[in-house]
């Protein structure tokens, strides 16, 4: 007996359960059409994306447009506390976020290495439009290209951000000025310590998880206190000295820390002295550094303890006048030092 | 973290700056050098310096093993990387040293040659054991700290027949330097007292350095290397000088003792004898000061597999390392210092280690020059 016409899809169905990348998911054809159409529009879905367009129109916001794109190279793909589809998220998000600006869009582009299971891609595309509703921003379009074996690492994610930033609200690297206070929202290392106890089988360590978080929400409470915030940025690689560094220079100021004062899980202290790493250089994913003006200080550390991911806040320095742009710190010991920007490789791959 | 925060207790350091400054006579100068590149991290790292009266001076020792690496040896390195298409294992340290011809091992392994980071000797070994096909050779470098566990291995290669391991051996003994550090010196290195060696000294004990102190009249104080472990030893060396001794004292009692770690030595004498001499950077060709591995594992031993000649050559002519490692100058008196040798492109080996003097100063203490010099 013949099926009926009309019950013919005259495609057969991916086999995400089975199967895996090969290289027509990246040539432009009917199996890239399908990857989209089974695998990411039902985890991103939007309006946007629906349309099926190579590009997506927006409706347009008051304010300035705020312009961002990461790549994410991380390995593994999964970590205590994230993979790398929420990483791919948040991590453009907060480069928006700590411009002041408000996150709307994100384009995905994934390069896919041929032989990835379809289950893995899903699970990533899940945990990115998961991440990416939870923000309320939408995925709206994007690229798929697959390279042969062995020259990806499963997947790589290229994500670009677009925002709205508020008239009025004007946040920038070079805006610290002598006598303002350095605040950080919580503890130090633990996206980059997540991984590298992964990595490095450190049993002792498979507490530590990775923070990755993404930071508007906690940076529009602390923006609403009223406190006069001059500077905001998210301490990822090269971790927070390399971070005040950044800032020490385009700002043309040098800092003083307080070592007793930076907030670190005990058992990322542990992995990096097993490990020989200073936490100040390991990478964080969901942390925020604010540099507020002095009569401000406390009202910023207030509102971001309010807050569920400024709940360990601390203020952990004063910005200072200093031809050099050293940034230094009181060590726990009552001696001082340099935190110096990285030198070299710290760490392989991370996010 | 435990048995860890307890050595850089802020209240406890305190304390013992107080102890310093009492024990310190003011009209007096003191110097003192920490031998070990753990020590010159720690202070460095935790502003030890800080907390000490300005008459009580550190001077950095030569106890950073990339640091005392001649520029011959790791030539040596590089020709069997790059002429022998041997896979060639070492520690991170050793990648980034200068070598001749501005060459690096890592400047090795872009051009082709299979350089590969290890953390342990066991991991050079078990790639051996890993892929037959090719050789691998384990630049092994270090004090007797890193010493055991390349004999460890060389005695398992031995046992489990490996045809295609062996070993270039810069290993180095840390008594005759320090004896070269107390010779009387072309240049004039007044010390009043020696931080011994923490790791180094869990393996050989205390009791090498007793004729040490008793030749050259210096105080030793074996430390660990936390920061109070090194406050504490300064305590200790300045009431040996108050009370005019020149003992071997063991602050690090929780690791070291008189004897050492028997069993280490014992497989150090039995894969390793004493060379005739050895060339260090800075410190010059010392008698008896190194180890080569022993007829009976010729061959593991990559020098004798490949005839491998040493060849001296000369540091940068501008490059003061020598110097620094002998103590008599301090990295900012080199005039390539910040300048032309930064840790993103180092000019000599104690700028490469984080142990070394000069990459300690840059990174953690070189806001210091300004002040001393304001």
């Amino acid at each position: 007996m013949n099926t009926p016409a009309k019950s013919r899809r005259y495609v057969r169905p991916l086999d995400i359960a089975n199967g895996q990348v090969d290289l027509s998911h990246g040539s432009g054809g009917r199996a890239m059409a399908q990857l989209i159409s089974e695998l990411f529009l039902p985890e991103f879905d939007n309006p946007f994306l629906r349309e099926g367009n190579d590009g997506a129109r927006l409706p347009s916001e008051p304010g300035r447009l705020v312009m961002t794109s990461d790549a994410h190279v991380v390995s593994p793909l999964f970590f205590p506390g994230g993979d790398i589809g929420c990483l791919a998220v948040h991590g453009t998000l907060n480069d928006l976020a700590v411009m002041g600006a408000q996150p709307r869009w994100l384009a995905a582009s994934f390069i896919l290495e041929e032989g990835l299971p379809l289950a893995t891609l899903q699970q990533i595309a899940r945990s990115m439009g998961q991440a990416a509703r939870e923000a309320g921003v939408a995925i709206v379009t994007g690229d798929t290209k697959v390279v042969e074996r062995g020259k990806g690492d499963g997947v790589f994610i290229t994500t670009t951000g677009v925002g709205f930033l508020p008239e009025g609200v004007e946040i920038s690297g070079d805006r610290a000025r002598t006598g303002d206070r350095i605040l950080l929202s919580g503890t130090l290392g633990d996206h980059g310590m997540a991984i590298m106890a992964q990595r490095e089988s450190l049993g002792f360590a498979s507490a530590i998880e990775s923070d990755t978080a993404a930071l508007h929400g906690l940076i529009s409470t602390l923006l609403q206190s009223g406190a006069k915030v001059r500077v905001l940025r998210d301490p990822t690689r090269g971790g927070l000295a390399t971070t005040l560094n950044e800032i020490a220079g385009q700002s043309g100021v040098g800092m003083m820390l307080q070592e007793s004062a930076i907030p670190v899980h005990p058992a990322v202290a542990s992995a990096c002295e097993f490990l020989g790493l200073d936490p100040l250089y390991v990478a964080n994913e969901g942390k925020l550094v604010a540099i507020v003006a002095p009569e401000d200080a406390e009202r910023a550390l207030a509102a971001m303890q309010a807050h569920p991911l400024g709940r360990e806040a601390a203020i952990i320095g004063t910005v200072q006048d200093d031809p050099y742009q050293f940034v230094q710190m009181t060590t726990r010991l009552g001696g001082r030092r340099i935190v110096d920007w990285l030198s070299g490789e710290q760490l392989p791959r991370i996010c | 973290m435990k048995y860890v925060d307890e050595f850089r207790d802020a209240a406890l350091a305190q304390n013992l700056a107080r102890s310093i400054a009492t024990e310190a006579e003011p009209e007096r100068e003191y110097r003192f050098m920490e031998f070990c590149g753990g020590h010159t991290h720690a202070i460095s790292r935790y502003g030890v310096t800080d907390l000490l009266p300005r008459n009580v001076q550190l001077i950095h020792g030569p106890g950073c093993p990339v640091c005392v690496l001649p520029v011959g040896r790791l030539d040596m390195a590089i020709a069997l990387a790059l002429e022998h298409r041997i896979t060639l294992c070492t520690y991170a340290d050793t990648l980034r040293v200068p070598a001749s011809e501005r060459m690096s091992l890592l400047k090795a392994r872009a051009r082709g040659a299979d350089v590969r980071m290890v953390y342990s000797a066991a991991d050079a070994l078990a790639l051996a054991q890993q892929q037959p096909e090719r050789h691998v050779v384990f630049f092994a470098i270090g004090f007797e700290t890193t010493t055991p566990p390349t004999a460890v291995v060389i005695r398992q290669a031995a046992e489990l027949g490996l045809q295609n391991f062996s070993v270039l051996c810069c290993h180095v003994l840390t008594p005759p330097a320090m004896r070269r550090i107390l010779e009387a010196p072309p240049e004039s290195l007044a010390l009043d007292g020696l931080i011994g060696p923490a790791h180094v000294s869990t393996v050989i004990g205390s009791q090498p350095y007793e004729a040490i102190a008793a030749t050259y009249r210096k105080p030793v104080v074996i430390a660990g290397f936390e920061p109070l472990d090194v406050m504490q030893a300064i305590l200790m060396l300045l009431r040996q000088c108050r009370e005019n001794r020149a003992e071997v004292e063991n602050e690090f009692t929780r690791a070291v003792t008189r004897e050492g770690n028997r069993k280490a030595q014992q497989w150090m004498d039995e894969v390793f004898e004493l060379r005739d001499s050895f060339e260090w950077r800075g410190l010059g060709t010392i008698p008896l000061s190194a180890l080569k591995i022993r007829e009976r594992y010729a061959q593991f031993d990559a020098e004798r597999r490949y005839a491998l000649a040493f060849r001296p050559v000369a540091d940068h002519r501008s490059c003061e390392c020598g110097a620094i490692l002998r103590g008599v100058k301090h990295p900012r008196e080199c005039a390539l210092f910040g300048t032309v040798c930064t840790p993103e492109s180092p000019m000599g080996a104690c700028m490469v280690s984080s142990e070394g003097a000069c990459a300690a100063h840059y990174t953690y203490g070189r806001f210091r020059d300004r002040e001393e010099h304001a």
